[in-house]
């Protein structure tokens, strides 16, 4: 165990791309996993024209943006274009010498690619691989695109999602893709578990779209239970009252609020200072209180509006009293609770410096992972993976970068200048539009980068 | 369960509510061992929260309990007595994984924290899910789902813009910590595996969430822009499963990388015109972009949306609710759902298992009755008698 990291010496091919996938394996490279990303230059990482730094192209574009470096921190990147057959042949030497293979394509991609299952557990008969797809590898819409904002509502989350008096509403990330991502880093454990007692791998059919529905699962007991269709209810709770989101000082700031029992109550209205109204008949029960909560929730507000967020979260907690601060993606870069325990992390990047990214998701008191490696340039492993690993010839690795078959830059069928102009993100209509609530112009100098 | 990828792996499920059971489910569903540990008399509070069969509570037919709990064996331990925890240390022995998602500091006060543990047993792995970690100015702040989704970064850029920010439906911050938990736990033991060494892990709901922030927190370190929640909309790619309404209810509708295919499909062309072409000009024109896909969807139903668009593989969706999804032909294909019989619940559908081994494909079962294995672990397997069970239970232990 030389650099002491849980997953020392395992090997991960990864051929997903976008969210999921490479959620999946980050988790795995967190804590020390090896993990060798294949893209192609005909077709880079989707996520690597995605949120550049200082909004500039500059030349090497893909390897400015920020969601690819935050999801692939700690991985090795090497191109490959699958279509050429000795790209495929350099690909299942790879898989000699791998662990697990994760995918994330349609089911008939890696079929038809001649890289389906069989095929690989033929040339390494205990490897682990994971598919990953919208629908699974059977049944009817197995073959039906997905996209993990859509599966949001294909598996029943969207129809929970929004105001009492409103249309459902997404949540504001792709958010099925995590969830799957989550499980499909499990599931290859359990299965490496499983291999290290018995010698055999397996293939893992992970559905993006039972991912989510397995979140909730009350739901669907409520409708074989009671054929009871559930819906949106915004932020109330079906028993706890006041339960809600609360305007506080300053323009945009909120504090959530959920008080279960009577004695919390009582709490709640003496660190209020026990205004009248909090005498009121009304509300001395939770049932008159959950009954009378519009009215209760305007009451509340006229004493959170004169305090900051975070000021009435500290106040509150101070008695006992649940309530938590709803924080931007700034204010958690900033919050003094993430930062004593190391959460975000500030890492050094070749082509964009310095910055900070979401660090490890679980802590492991031993083996405690971190972010060793920024995210790797296009192709930027190929020398090492493709000469050290597999032995290729300095000859071998020219041809195949005059075939196009490796590579470090796109090769793309659009007039670069095009594409420049439209990875810029249009933060100041996105602002307009209210996506972005401001752009600050001096973020470098507030996170201490520069 | 001999087929299980975690068989003859011993769990002592502590958890309460969904974090924990939740991670602890999925561990089962996985062929290890779970020992749900519940207090004698009321058993875990989460049996006390509906739904329930007929809205008339019952502790052993809570629908949430008996959907976190497949799979497990449950036993009830009064540990808030000094046997108690002598028989909880006791099982955790011969465990190799314990699971706990009580507030920090609860553990270690009844003797029970990973220091006291490890020596009792070094091989065991202890995972603690709790609302801030195990360290850290918040950690003894209480928290509920909603606060959490506000904390976790992902309520404020969900709903509108000029409104209160949304939670997401469900209990999604707990659940996910029981996610991050699983994943944790599955690492610590791949490491046990080489090494021997047990170890503890430290699962805070809050960092869960701020985890799958997707693009956001970078959006600020690489733009400086704050994001905003204008009806949820991803603000490099619109729309991007977007809802809207269609004839009969709400659909998704993805990206497109050429929205003139998807115009022509629609009978819209005029999505097609140039000025829709890039992200910019298409946020230009959000609202005529709106009128006319809206108007187009509104004379498709939302399978027509779903089935036709999928044809032409357009990655198309529709807002499913619980009764869609138990109809669902694709989900009945993969026997997604299963029939389960309880003694107290009787016969009901539960969803499965959200994923396939082909080496060890598992099985779903019944949630355990309160107590229910009292006997098979505390006479079988600890060397209790009877005699022993009747003083435990008369001294309100079990």
């Amino acid at each position: 165990m030389m650099s002491g990291q849980a997953l020392d010496g395992l090997r991960v091919i990864d051929l997903s791309y976008s969210y999921a996938g490479p959620y999946l394996t980050k988790l795995l490279a967190d804590m020390g996993a090896e993990v060798i990303k294949i893209e192609a230059c005909q077709r880079p990482e989707l996520t690597r024209p995605l949120i550049l730094a200082e909004n500039d192209p500059k030349d090497e574009y893909w390897n400015r943006a920020g969601y690819f470096n935050k999801g692939h921190r700690n991985k090795c990147a090497i191109t490959l274009d699958l279509n050429n057959d000795r790209a495929k042949d350099i690909f299942k030497d790879l898989v000699k010498i791998a662990d697990v293979v994760v995918e994330a394509y349609s089911p008939r991609v890696m079929f038809n690619f001649g890289l389906d299952y069989p095929v690989l557990k033929e040339l390494k008969p205990d490897i682990i691989m994971l598919s990953l797809s919208g629908y699974g590898q059977t049944g009817p819409y197995r073959d039906y695109a997905s996209f993990g904002t859509v599966m949001e509502s294909m598996s029943g989350i969207t129809e929970l999602t929004g105001y009492p008096d409103g249309p459902p509403m997404k949540s504001g990330i792709s958010y099925c893709d995590p969830i799957v991502g989550i499980i499909g880093a499990g599931l290859v454990l359990a299965a490496l578990h499983y291999r290290r007692k018995t010698g055999k791998g397996q293939h893992i059919d992970l559905s993006m779209h039972e991912a989510g529905i397995s979140l909730i699962g009350e739901v669907l007991m409520d409708f074989t239970m009671n054929r009871r269709v559930s819906s949106r209810t915004g932020n109330r709770h079906p028993s706890m009252a006041p339960h809600g989101c609360y305007r506080c000082r300053g323009e945009d700031v909120w504090i959530t609020i959920a008080i279960s029992s009577d004695q919390e109550w009582e709490k709640f209205c003496e660190a209020i200072g026990n205004p009248s109204w909090t005498k009121e008949e009304r509300f001395t029960t939770t049932l008159g209180r959950w009954q009378n909560q519009e009215e209760l929730n305007r009451l509340i507000e006229a004493w959170t509006s004169q305090h900051d967020h975070y000021e009435a979260m500290h106040i509150l907690q101070g008695v006992g009293v649940i309530a938590g601060p709803v924080l931007t993606n700034k204010e958690l870069l900033f919050d003094p609770h993430l930062k004593e325990r190391g959460f975000f992390e500030v890492v050094d990047h070749p082509s964009v410096g310095k910055r900070p990214y979401a660090g490890m998701a679980f802590k492991l008191s031993k083996t405690p992972g971190r972010i060793r490696t920024p995210a790797p340039l296009l192709g930027e492993h190929n020398q090492r993976i493709l000469k050290e690993y597999l032995g290729l010839s300095k000859e071998e690795i020219s041809k195949l970068e005059e075939e196009n078959v490796i590579g470090s830059a796109p090769i793309i069928e659009y007039p670069i200048e095009l594409v420049m102009q439209l990875i810029v993100s249009p933060l100041d209509l996105l602002e307009k539009l209210g996506a972005v609530v401001r752009v600050d112009p001096d973020y470098l100098e507030q996170l201490g980068l520069k | 369960m001999s087929d299980g990828a975690l068989s003859g792996l011993r769990v002592l499920d502590m958890g309460h509510h969904i974090a924990g059971p939740f991670c602890a489910k999925l561990l089962a569903c996985l062929g290890a061992e779970v020992i749900k540990v519940e207090r004698p008399g009321g058993g875990d509070g989460v049996r006390r929260i509906g739904p329930f069969p007929g809205d008339i509570p019952h502790p052993e037919k809570g629908g949430l309990f008996l959907y976190l709990n497949t799979n497990k064996k449950g036993v009830t331990l009064n540990l808030k007595t000094k046997t108690g925890v002598k028989i909880l240390q006791e099982l955790a022995k011969d465990a190799d994984i314990l699971l706990e998602n009580f507030e920090p500091r609860v553990m270690s006060g009844l003797g029970l924290g990973y220091d006291s543990l490890e020596k009792v047993n070094p091989r065991l792995i202890m995972t603690s899910i709790s609302n801030f970690g195990q360290t850290g100015p918040y950690r003894d702040y209480k928290a509920a789902n909603l606060t959490e989704m506000a904390m976790g970064g992902l309520m404020y850029v969900t709903g509108q813009a000029d409104r209160d920010p949304l939670r997401t439906g469900g209990s999604q911050a707990e659940y996910h910590g029981g996610l991050n938990a699983f994943v944790g736990t599955l690492t610590a033991l791949y490491y046990r595996d080489f090494t021997g060494v047990g170890q503890h892990v430290d699962i805070s709901i809050m960092e869960s969430l701020v985890s799958i922030l997707e693009y956001k927190t970078v959006m600020y370190s690489y733009q400086g822009a704050i994001a905003g929640r204008w009806y949820s909309r991803h603000p490099f790619s619109w729309p991007h499963g977007d809802i809207y309404p269609c004839k009969d209810g709400y659909v998704a509708i993805p990206p497109q990388v050429m929205w003139n295919d998807f115009g022509n499909w629609l009978g819209r062309p005029e999505l097609g015109d140039l000025k829709f072409l890039s992200l910019r000009s298409r946020l230009e024109h959000a609202g005529e972009f709106d009128g006319l896909l809206i108007s187009g969807l509104k004379e498709l139903t939302r399978e027509e949306v779903f089935h036709r668009g999928q044809e032409v593989r357009f990655g198309t969706g529709y807002v499913a609710n619980a009764h869609d999804l138990v109809r669902d032909r694709h989900l009945m294909e993969r026997d997604f759902f299963v029939e389960l019989d309880h003694p107290e619940a009787g016969k009901l559908t539960y969803p499965g298992l959200p994923f396939k081994l082909s080496e060890t494909p598992g099985q779903v079962q019944r949630a355990p009755l309160l107590g229910e294995h009292n006997v098979e672990i505390y006479c079988d397997r600890l060397g209790y008698t009877r005699e022993d069970l009747v003083r435990l239970r008369e001294t309100g232990i079990i």
